[in-house]
């Protein structure tokens, strides 16, 4: 039977459609949706259209309530539904309905609301892992191994054949042929792996708001791609006019001043896929952040061949967001896109502000690479 | 009585559960409608609550929203629904399919309750319609022979045939943003407009005569002294200028119900005031529902526990019917649920009323000790729950029966925001501050008290309304996006007589902008 209620549903999805971009926008720029302390779990809200009413103010309202605690100690927690039933005729709720979500459903919810295409691995499956899986069974092997229930079916089945078996007084006793084993196989899986390259550039031009924005989009990124691939690695670059290799916390939390040089980024870049992820066997995605503006023309020329020679080749895409600032003369991007305008495997965008993270990140990924 | 044809009848195992249910339930004095159980999938279940409760509502895209709701928690096992009853004659109830024969049980019994609840409660008389489907006003009539017309599923339906109607004649998207604009204005109506005998046509004043100045006594030679003859004729302008302000204005008495103000003297077309009638229609129904909350599912759980532990559990079944009911009382959080603190005071209420622990004597004993052990022996606990069930309301059910005691014993508090340390805390445990807190989150089913003050504001067609500030603010964005809805429907500019931090302001919306303006004083 189809239901009724399928029409005033999709009615609401297209209403929200329009809105869930912002929803999901407004979500991510706040930020909300990073759960990292939480491990695995973040929360999102089912999306809810409020109609708006003559209402009293939240805060000067207060209510009744019942439990423990001292006058003055805060509320635990937000109101939630109650759990048992419901009856006819209640007003429609008014608190938002927080669903727990894995990471791995996160990604789905972006894939969909973005409409990104599924990343097409570069083929390079020839590493295989050897992995042992107990799945047979035999009649030698050490006592450890033994497996009890089919020993002890062979050992019954031999007292029926040979007619020893009395029904009242059930007692099996299993003989050195009765035994069986669990054995294992070797099986070979193809394992794809990728690495992340994350560069940033952390000169005196990139303020704060630049680098949460750098760290939000790095985070549905790092979603996305975890979707694809189960060993992904991350590594993380940092320059001004040289660059150094530092760890996620210390990635975001820099700021130096001075200079900046990008191509010292890519040369290191280039250093470090070389030594540790030839590229017939590993996807390679190197993102780079900065607000546009690099030290000379030469270095930048510099930047453009280092990519064309040797980095191009090697990466499945070569992602570059330029964060605006109110110092950088973002000419950068101005720079790659002349001088790649027909090359499918750079990727620039420019992100203006928070609002633009979600059109920046459909931008980077939309292209399944 | 028409079924709905799509639903699954109920299996014979639940009918004949039914049947021994019902007699047990009037065995115990429970006095309802005529019960009708379908069977649901959980697909159909969502889909019906997110109507409602009404099968065939019109259509609306916050029905869809409600059922993503409930799709997705049941979906992540977050809850689901048990059952639904409907405010109708006979009453429908839903059960949901696949649910154990104890959960089955259960579900049954509450419904009952409520069921009992819906006949006998005055607040629900205002539901009641006369032979052609219009709300009549209560009457009193009661017992096993009050049978009303409450065919409100077949209402509904009829509000859904004039929406699809409209929608074919004027397109999805006018109609659509019509029912929000409805929506935005569904609480300003008079609750207790049904209970209210109205002197429609006040006796018209005469025609204005001489007004009368009141005079300062004073011997003749000193009259011309005390009473000045410019001044006279300035008191005399100034009450002349009263009347005339008064006579020109509309409404006479402040209105409450919005809706109707609006219906009856908004320019509207034909098919805009059709919807808003419905609308209206629609919020009065809900009304009694959010007005005993409390009341209706502590008396419906209060039932339920009764039947279920005294007659119709089975030994084996007594555990799970426990372990769900206490899912059902669980309060969590700090926050008050309507089904534990409803049965709780029916109980207490029973019990104070069986041990005579009431009346004057009761309450004028200082002495703790002796309270404690008070035991007159009256019996009459039965009795007076059922003439509770029948007179009081949410508000009235707390202020007259929640006591010191109870509070102390359940552990309520009243919580408020602290400003300093930017979250919500407890505030009180004081029996005296719970109440009012308590209370004023029942009035008015939480609703801020708002009237037409002046359909002529200014003398330019504006319409000005007038928040009963009790204490707390309006939310502005919203009051702005409501005003916009006003403005919609009235087509001049309408103003909002609030206040903001104790100040008086007058929010206006003209179409194009919004102004506030510091009202004066």
């Amino acid at each position: 039977m189809s239901l009724k209620i399928d029409q005033d549903h999709s009615r609401f999805r297209n209403i929200v459609r329009g809105k869930i971009r912002q929803n999901l926008r407004r979500y991510i720029s706040q930020g909300e949706m990073i759960g990292r302390k939480g491990k695995d779990l973040v929360s999102i809200p089912v999306p809810q259209i409020d109609v708006p009413r003559f209402v009293f103010g939240d805060k000067q309202n207060g209510g009744a309530g019942q439990g423990d605690g001292e006058v003055g100690e805060p509320l635990d927690g937000e109101e939630q539904e109650g759990e048992g039933s419901g009856k006819a005729g209640e007003g429609a709720g008014e608190h938002m309905l927080e669903v727990d979500v894995t990471l791995d459903e996160l990604a789905e919810i972006l894939g969909e609301e973005l409409q990104l295409p599924a990343i097409e691995n570069k083929g390079k499956s020839r590493i295989v892992a050897a992995k042992d899986r107990y799945s047979g069974i035999r009649r030698v092997g050490p006592e450890s191994l033994r497996h009890f229930k089919r020993t002890y079916k062979e050992a019954l089945r031999r007292a029926i054949a040979t007619g020893t078996y009395a029904p009242d007084n059930p007692i099996i006793i299993p003989q050195r042929e009765d035994r069986r084993y669990r054995s294992w196989k070797e099986d070979f899986q193809p394992v794809a792996n990728a690495v992340i390259i994350y560069m940033m550039d952390v000169s005196g031009s990139m303020g704060d708001e630049q680098k949460e924005i750098v760290r939000i989009e790095s985070f549905w990124i790092d979603t996305w791609l975890r979707r694809y691939y189960k060993g992904l690695e991350s590594r993380y670059i940092i320059h001004d006019a040289v660059a150094r290799e530092v760890d996620r916390d210390t990635f975001f939390k820099t700021r130096e001043s001075g200079g900046t040089m990008i191509s010292s980024a890519y040369r290191l870049c280039e250093q470090i896929i070389q030594q540790n992820y030839p590229f017939e066997e590993w996807n390679i995605y190197p993102f780079h952040f900065s607000d546009g503006d690099n030290w000379s023309m030469d270095d930048t020329l510099a930047c453009i061949e280092l990519l064309k020679k040797s980095l191009l080749s090697r990466v499945n895409m070569f992602a570059y967001g330029q964060v605006e600032s109110p110092y950088g003369s973002g000419q950068f991007i101005k720079d790659l896109k002349e001088h790649f305008a027909s090359d499918e495997r750079v990727i620039t965008s420019e992100i203006r502000d928070r609002d633009a993270i979600v059109g920046s990140i459909k931008e980077f990924l939309g292209k399944g690479k | 009585m028409v079924e709905f044809g799509t639903h699954a009848a109920l299996p014979k195992y639940l009918r004949v559960e039914q049947e021994k249910i019902a007699a047990v339930a009037r065995d115990y004095g429970l006095d309802f409608f005529p019960v009708i159980l379908e069977m649901l999938s959980y697909d159909q279940m969502n889909e019906i609550a997110a109507y409602g409760g009404f099968p065939n509502r019109y259509p609306h895209w916050r029905f869809g929203m409600a059922y993503e709701r409930l799709a997705k928690s049941t979906e992540y096992g977050l809850s689901k629904i048990y059952e639904l009853v409907i405010n109708n004659n006979p009453s429908y109830a839903y059960l949901l399919e696949g649910n154990s024969l104890t959960d089955q049980k259960l579900v049954m019994c509450h419904v009952y309750g409520h069921v009992d609840f819906f006949k006998n409660n005055f607040a629900f008389r205002a539901t009641d319609l006369d032979t052609v489907g219009q709300v009549v006003g209560p009457r009193a009539t009661s017992g096993e022979g009050y049978q009303p017309n409450r065919k409100w599923i077949d209402k509904m339906a009829n509000h859904g045939a004039l929406v699809r109607r409209i929608i074919d004649r004027h397109g999805i998207e006018k109609t659509e943003e019509l029912i929000d604009v409805c929506l935005s204005l569904e609480n300003l109506i008079d609750p207790w407009l049904p209970f209210v005998v109205r002197r429609r046509s006040e006796p018209r004043e005469e025609e204005p005569g001489e007004v009368e100045v009141p005079r300062l006594r004073a011997k003749d030679y000193m009259d011309d002294f005390i009473n000045p003859a410019d001044f006279q004729q300035e008191q005399k302008r100034k009450l002349e200028q009263a009347r005339d302000d008064k006579k020109g204005k509309f409404p006479e008495q402040p209105e409450r119900d919005v809706l109707l103000f609006l219906m009856e003297n908004a320019p509207l077309e034909r098919w805009e005031s059709e919807i808003l009638a419905a609308m209206r229609e629609e919020a009065y129904y809900f009304v009694p529902q959010m007005q005993t909350k409390i009341m209706n599912e502590g008396w419906a759980s209060y039932f339920h526990s009764k039947l279920m532990t005294e007659r119709v559990c089975d030994w084996s079944e007594i555990i799970d019917y426990a372990d769900n009911n206490a899912g059902v009382m669980a309060t969590s959080k700090g926050q008050l649920n309507p089904y534990k603190l409803g049965v709780e005071l029916f109980r207490n209420i029973e019990e104070r009323w069986n041990k005579g622990q009431f009346g004057r004597e009761w309450d004028e004993c200082d002495d703790l000790d002796e309270k404690k052990n008070w035991d007159l022996r009256l019996g009459l606990g039965s009795q007076k729950l059922f003439e509770v069930r029948a007179m009081y309301n949410d508000v009235t059910f707390i202020d007259e029966f929640l006591t010191p005691e109870f509070c102390i014993e359940h552990k309520l508090f009243s919580f408020g925001y602290s400003n300093r340390n930017e979250r919500f805390e407890i505030e009180s445990r004081e029996f005296r501050k719970v109440k009012e807190k308590l209370l004023s989150q029942l009035t008015n089913a939480g609703n801020p008290v708002i009237h037409v003050e002046n359909a002529n504001y200014e003398n330019r067609g504006e319409l000005l309304l007038r928040h009963e500030h009790r204490g707390v603010d309006l939310r502005m964005d919203y009051a702005k996006e409501t005003l916009a809805a006003l403005v919609r429907l009235w087509k001049r500019p309408v103003c909002l007589l609030t206040q903001v931090e104790t100040k008086s302001v007058i929010l206006r919306y003209d179409g194009k902008e919004h102004t506030a303006k510091n009202e004066g004083g």
